[in-house]
């Protein structure tokens, strides 16, 4: 599974980009967010308010109850502010 | 069409484009959003626009044809600009060409409403205090909703 971060999200978890096997007992986008805050400090802080974390899988927004596979790239970034 | 790139544009050159050897068109509506030297109180010196390539294009183009759904029209543009970016520069355009102007002037707002909201693009501005992520403005949700199917 691709993961990327955008925005402010990269900054804080200090990641653009990673590889990750889907991890055990994760089987949709909360659950991924839930163990991704238990991974240091910077995810912590980055999934702090996940009300204001968009989440997109394969180039689409989704929300928490999607469910994911290994296959999948998943992207996590802050609500959108271009134009 | 759409592009998304991180060099400038020439509006009429883009307008001429868009609408040659098409005598169908009676009519075309554009927008250009621009950099603003300030935000609230505060000074902007520069802007830094990132995105998110692959799903930037797929949701633009999604949005092209949805407009195409909604209004007979012939043809239609969206350029947004990526990186680095000073006040007074030329961020976005979008122009929606129809033979008659209601559909060109709906369609051109539906477009940047949209957009607003839809594109994965984050605009990080320079001021003096240092460097900080734009928020998301509840209006530009409210502008997205006017355009809602009842």
């Amino acid at each position: 599974m691709k993961v990327l971060y955008f925005a402010w999200l990269k900054e804080k978890t200090g990641t653009a980009q990673e590889d990750l096997d889907l991890p055990d007992g994760v089987s949709d986008v909360a659950g991924l967010i839930a163990w991704l805050k238990g991974r240091g400090a910077g995810y912590g802080d980055a999934f702090a308010d996940e009300a204001v974390v968009r989440v997109a899988v394969n180039l689409e927004h989704v929300d928490g109850e999607h469910k994911l596979s290994n296959a999948d790239e998943v992207a996590f970034f802050p609500p959108v502010t271009g134009g | 069409m759409i592009r998304v790139q991180e060099q400038d544009f020439d509006p009429g050159h883009e307008l001429e484009q868009l609408t040659a050897d098409n005598h169908a068109i009676g009519g075309v509506c554009s927008f250009i959003g621009m950099v603003r030297d300030f935000a609230g109180d505060a000074q902007i010196s520069a802007m830094t626009l990132e995105h998110y390539p692959g799903m930037t294009e797929k949701q633009l183009e999604a949005i092209e044809k949805e407009a195409h759904a909604r209004w007979p029209l012939d043809a239609t543009l969206i350029v947004h600009r990526y990186g680095r970016l000073e006040p007074g520069e030329r961020i976005v355009f979008v122009a929606a060409a129809s033979a008659h102007r209601e559909a060109a002037f709906e369609a051109c707002h539906f477009l940047i409403d949209w957009l607003k909201t839809k594109a994965p693009f984050w605009k990080k501005e320079s001021a003096p205090g240092g460097e900080h992520w734009v928020e998301a403005k509840a209006s530009d949700d409210a502008a997205t909703k006017r355009w809602d199917k009842t």
